[in-house]
């Protein structure tokens, strides 16, 4: 048994391979590097959390891994496509065909019902506007407000725009599914369903999704844990490591 | 994604609204101007469309349109009438004159002379009496403006008398012609009458007005009759034009209304331009979370085309609309008598139109697709 053969099963079943990923910001005349070589691969069929202090990286780091954000320097492959060797339009149909997210900043459409809102993926694959609608409020159910599905984004709180929001990240199926602080604007409650849910739409053989969270609510939830500091993964586990 | 695109737009009404009654006023303006201004200067050529059964004009070789002529001697009539392809030529006078009403106001007219025997010369309608009325004595037919401009309590002109350069006039009818680039009232009389009126030297033969033979092209006659006689001759349609061009060359006019279009022009960019960008940049995250999604750059411009593309309909629209009910609502002035929008027009602020969105959609949309997705989420 060749080692390569090894190699592709292990790469088949990791849905993100991140190697050597850096990134820098310039601020003013200075250059800060904010990601120092990150290594490493998030498996499908995993739940994997991202946690560490405010400005440890992780928002940034997870924006290269879902291919919305360049890295100065490295290699980030999803499902086995160096998403950062496409095209600029091929990235964006990879996007669309592979990955959904959920941000801190929803940037949802004002002027667009909560539905509609979160069938835009579907609308944006070339599915027919009703049946995509109805496919959203078929998953603004399952997320508990299938009753604010006519209501316009300004109409809704801020937790249940963060749920549009969700179920615009789910409602295409996506393979990965990346989430920054899903849980920050909810009740306790809330937050378990919408993990719950992650999992249950998100985590299956060939899917995999990762999340940004501070919640230590939820933290047994999680299959795998990943502490960020200072742009460097400093511990890797199924736990959160002593003395956090 | 068109369908958001559009409720993306009409979600805010404010600038939809702003954007909407930016194209309309840039239309208005441009179509609008530019109607007048092609009426206007076809005015120059009200002389000659008054005359319609004459196919050629002949005139002095120095004359250059209707009003500006200079007479030959009466011996030209027959030099004409001896061209080979002539079915009929008639003498045509034009001078100016002074008037004084019976009230003692002084206008300056235009007196045309038209044939005695034909009466060709005479606009082809009548809006009061009969071209027969002429045959009375010291008749006169007036224009329709003038009539406005002498009579404007609008009481009747029939029977009224003139001191027409110090000889009586009587006005017995009123015809339906077409006004003169400077609006001027217009008395038309019999030839042999209009030598009475208007004083002068041997010669005050202004045009000999001529009808081709059936067969004969009128631009074959205007040669046959320059060769054989050394007069100008002209067709209809080229002396019209020769109208038209002297009031472009010598008036401020072109260049008056080319500013006014262009105004419209700049503020169609101006306001329209500010207004896009600024809901493309109230937009901006929406875009980007659009493309961060999955939408390629190139339907996000068919996006902002289509959302271009509502708002220059209706915008243009409305402005086509404004300058018809414009030209109708002057249509009962004289000045503005027989305006039209040649179709030329609307097609030109079309144009325009499509320029100033197209110019602005682009300058907005650079922004939308220069953006790194990720930089809305933060
Ligand atoms: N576009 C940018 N331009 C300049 N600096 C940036 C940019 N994006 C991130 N940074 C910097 O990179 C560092 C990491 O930012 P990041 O948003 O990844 O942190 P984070 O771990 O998500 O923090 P938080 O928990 O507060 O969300 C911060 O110091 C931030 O100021
Ligand atoms: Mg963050």
């Amino acid at each position: 048994m060749a080692e390569t053969d090894i190699q592709a099963a292990t790469t088949a079943k990791a849905a993100i391979c991140s190697r050597g990923v850096t990134r820098d910001f310039k601020a003013g005349q200075q250059t800060i590097t904010v990601l120092h070589g990150i290594d490493v691969d998030i498996r499908a069929g995993e739940l994997t959390y991202v946690v560490g202090e405010s400005g440890s990286g992780k928002t940034t780091l997870i924006s290269i891994m879902c291919g919305i954000l360049w890295p100065t320097e490295g290699e980030v492959k999803v499902f086995g496509t160096d998403i950062y060797d496409l095209s600029d339009t091929e990235l964006v149909e990879f996007r669309l065909n592979n990955i959904g997210f959920i941000f801190q900043q929803y940037n949802l459409i004002p002027s667009i019902d909560a539905a509609n809102n979160a069938a835009v993926p579907l609308i944006a694959q070339g599915m027919d506007r009703l049946e995509a609608r109805e496919k959203a409020v078929a998953m603004l159910e399952k997320l508990n407000i299938g009753n604010q599905a006519g209501k316009l984004p300004s109409q809704l709180s801020g937790g249940q725009q963060q749920r549009v929001a969700i179920a615009r990240a789910l409602v295409h199926e996506p393979r990965l599914v990346v989430c920054d602080e899903p849980t920050a604007a909810l009740d306790a409650a809330s937050g378990r369903r919408v993990m719950d849910l992650l999992r249950e739409v998100a985590v299956a053989e060939d899917r995999a999704c990762i999340i940004v969270t501070h919640d230590n609510r939820v933290f047994d939830l999680a299959d795998r844990i990943l502490v960020l500091e200072d742009g460097r993964i400093t511990h890797d586990g199924s736990e959160m490591p002593e003395g956090h | 994604m068109i369908w958001i695109a559009i409720r993306m737009l009409t979600g805010d009404a404010q600038k939809f609204y702003g954007l909407v009654f930016g194209i309309a006023f840039s239309t208005l303006l441009i179509t609008q101007q530019l109607t007048i201004f092609v009426n206007l200067i076809e005015r120059g050529a009200s002389g000659t469309y008054n005359v319609s059964s004459a196919d050629v004009w002949v005139m002095d070789p120095v004359s250059r349109t209707t009003d500006v002529n200079f007479p030959m001697p009466s011996t030209a009539l027959d030099k004409v009438r001896g061209v080979t392809g002539v079915e009929w030529a008639v003498p045509h006078l034009r001078a100016g004159a002074s008037v004084r009403t019976s009230e003692g106001d002084l206008e300056g007219v235009s007196v045309i002379g038209v044939d005695d025997a034909t009466l060709i010369g005479l606009p082809k309608r009548m809006t009061v009496g009969s071209p027969d009325v002429l045959s009375q004595p010291d008749s006169v037919i007036i224009d329709d403006v003038g009539l406005t401009r002498m009579f404007e309590d609008g009481r009747s002109p029939i029977g009224e008398r003139l001191e027409l350069n110090d000889q009586r006039a009587v006005i017995r009818g009123v015809a339906d012609a077409i006004p003169s680039f400077t609006s001027q009232v217009t008395l038309y009389t019999k030839y042999s009458q209009a030598l009475r009126y208007v004083p002068g030297t041997r010669n005050r033969l202004s045009f000999v007005l001529v009808g081709a033979e059936h067969g004969v092209s009128p631009e074959e006659l205007t040669r046959r009759i320059e060769e054989q006689t050394g007069l100008r001759a002209r067709t209809r349609d080229e002396f019209a034009q020769d109208g038209v061009d002297f009031i472009i060359q010598n008036t401020g006019i072109p260049l008056n209304f080319g500013i006014t279009v262009l105004l419209g022009f700049i503020v169609g960019v101006a306001i329209v331009g500010l207004t896009f960008s600024l809901f493309i940049r109230d937009n901006i995250k929406q875009f980007g979370a659009l493309k961060a999604i999955g939408v390629t750059n190139g339907k996000i411009r068919k996006m902002v085309a289509a959302q271009a593309g509502l708002v220059g309909l209706i915008g243009y629209g409305l402005g086509v609309l404004g300058t018809v009910f414009f030209i109708w609502g002057f249509s009962g002035n004289p000045t503005f008598k027989g305006f039209y929008i040649p179709w030329q027009i609307p097609l030109i602020s079309m144009a325009a139109v499509f320029v100033i969105l197209a110019l602005t959609g682009w300058l907005a949309l650079r922004n939308v697709l220069k953006t790194e997705p990720a930089s809305v989420f933060r």
